[in-house]
């Protein structure tokens, strides 16, 4: 397999000691196996997410986003950018879409980043993690490094929105995208039907408005559990913070029993691949994922 | 038609919002389907939907669009926008919106989302990386939070009060991590507000 290298924006939440770091652990082992490079954009920036926008406004949002490409463009010439973050993505693909299409918004956008010595040419495309695996590797060869398949394990492909909607992966509908259940399928796992596959879990109002947010979620989870799922996964870290962490807290107001974990793809794959638990960041959850953590063992 | 012919059709409102409101030149080629009225996965909490609004710009209606609380319950999900018949960038007029309206000091005071979003930009650039997900996990866990929360619900002006007061900041948590050429980012982020600020007529 020729070896992919790609200029990566891990984002915030991927940083070291937050909630999102075992993503990109498991992401580093997955790549790792898969023998794809991912280095750095130096001294990349936060790109404002989706509440950016209350306090933050346009212009201010568009030149963030923009100084990530810039340091792309300058450090890491004819990588594409690849994210592994649903919002980073998004914020990403968002701008660049604005700018590429509206030169007064261009203009401005450089003259803002002319302030830090910086200039968007517009040549990097971004693009997620999951299109890099299935787009650029494709399921097969996805499957190759497999050694220990996920039999019997039942998972809910929760899919959410910013990985789907507006842009979406190519070629997938946005009432039910499939990518999710073939990837689980790929490490031997069983992808159940489920029907909250694309359903908002509210997304940053889960801290501002809790109530509202947690009914979403707990449709998301007691789905899951109808369609006889074990385990949820996501490819996206704000779903996977927002379905795991609040389920004990619903449970406490409503007398629910929700305790499912919530992973996310590259774990799956990573365990797969005969990756450790560590590896795997299977000790970042809540709520474990035992089964899988067995398979480690194996 | 000229410019100046349609220009008495339309209200100053419509014409405020094309003009300052990210996106807000698509506002006039909603048909009003209601599509996007049912999109919302906070539906209930809007006391306008998407549509609503998009009707009562068009009727003038400033103050009520502005001074709602029904634009800060948009989740970002973008059910609306992949579903509009006429492709309005709805996510992104709804936000244009609350920021306008939050701009000119018109939105609901203590409004829980847009309190939190002030907080995460501000720490944002002020080291250009914040963590949005420590953010609220670490608020969730921590107890002299959670009882804010309960406060923000139960009796709304209390929470955000402590919350406003600095007794409950909750970036307080947040680790080190930060860009490096922070005086860069800083210039930047100044430069586009100058540049936002002189379009939209906040310049001082
Ligand atoms: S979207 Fe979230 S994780 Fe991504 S850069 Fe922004 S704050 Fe960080
Ligand atoms: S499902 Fe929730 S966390 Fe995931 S992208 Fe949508 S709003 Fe964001
Ligand atoms: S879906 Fe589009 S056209 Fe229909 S009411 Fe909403 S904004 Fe207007
Ligand atoms: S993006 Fe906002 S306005 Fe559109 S459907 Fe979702 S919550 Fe409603």
């Amino acid at each position: 397999m020729a070896k992919k290298e790609y200029a990566f924006y891990p984002g915030c939440s991927s940083q070291k000691g937050a909630s999102a770091s075992n993503y990109l652990t498991s992401v580093n082992a997955m790549c790792d196996k898969l023998d794809v490079t991912i280095t750095e954009i130096p001294d990349w920036n936060c790109c404002g997410a989706s509440i950016g926008y209350a306090e933050g406004g346009e212009l201010p949002r568009l030149a963030l986003s923009a100084r990530n490409f810039a340091l792309a463009e300058q450090h890491l010439p004819g990588k594409e950018m690849v994210a592994t973050c649903a919002a980073c993505w998004l914020a990403q693909r968002e701008v660049k879409d604005r700018i590429d299409h509206n030169e007064v918004l261009l203009k401005e956008t450089n003259e803002a980043l002319a302030a830090a010595g910086l200039q968007y040419q517009g040549t990097t495309p971004v693009r997620h993690m999951v299109e890099v695996l299935i787009e650029d590797l494709g399921y097969d060869a996805l499957k190759q490094p497999v050694v220990k398949p996920l039999e019997g394990i039942k998972f809910a492909g929760y899919v959410g929105c910013q990985t789907n909607r507006p842009f979406g992966i190519d070629g997938e509908s946005f009432e039910n995208p499939v990518y999710l259940d073939k990837l689980v399928e790929t490490v031997g796992g069983e992808a159940v039907p489920y029907d909250q596959k694309v359903t908002c879990c509210g997304g940053a109002l889960a801290f501002s408005e809790p109530e509202k947010s947690q009914k979403q979620i707990r449709d998301i989870v007691e789905s899951a559990y109808d369609h006889g799922a074990e385990m949820i996964v996501t490819p996206c870290p704000l779903c996977q913070a927002n379905v795991e962490i609040y389920q004990s807290e619903i449970n406490k107001k409503h007398g629910t029993k929700l305790n499912m974990p919530v992973l996310y793809y590259s774990q799956l794959m990573t365990v797969a691949y005969g990756g450790t638990a560590k590896e795997a960041g299977l000790d970042g959850h809540l709520i474990r994922a035992t089964r899988l953590e067995d398979i480690t063992k194996k | 038609m000229s410019e100046q012919a349609t220009a008495r059709y339309t209200n100053d409102f419509l014409r405020e919002v094309e003009k300052n409101v990210e996106e807000g030149h698509w506002v006039k080629m909603c048909m009003q389907c209601g599509v996007c009225a049912g999109s919302c996965p906070l539906g209930s909490a809007w006391a306008h939907p998407p549509q609503e609004i998009f009707m009562m710009i068009r009727a003038g209606k400033r103050e009520e669009v502005l001074t709602s609380d029904s634009m800060w319950m948009c989740t970002s999900c973008y059910n609306c926008m992949v579903r509009c018949p006429r492709q309005l960038p709805i996510t992104h007029i709804m936000h244009g919106l609350a920021n306008y309206a939050h701009r000119l000091g018109l939105s609901p005071k203590g409004q829980p989302t847009q309190a939190t979003a002030t907080l995460f930009w501000n720490n944002l650039i002020k080291k250009g990386r914040v963590n949005e997900l420590t953010f609220s996990l670490a608020l969730y866990f921590k107890d002299g939070f959670v009882q804010g929360i309960k406060n923000a619900l139960n009796m709304q002006a209390v929470g955000f009060g402590l919350m406003k007061a600095k007794r409950l900041n909750p970036m307080e948590i947040l680790g080190g991590h930060a860009v490096k050429d922070q005086a860069g980012l800083k210039a930047m982020i100044a430069k586009a507000r100058e540049i936002e600020d002189r379009k939209k007529g906040f310049a001082k």
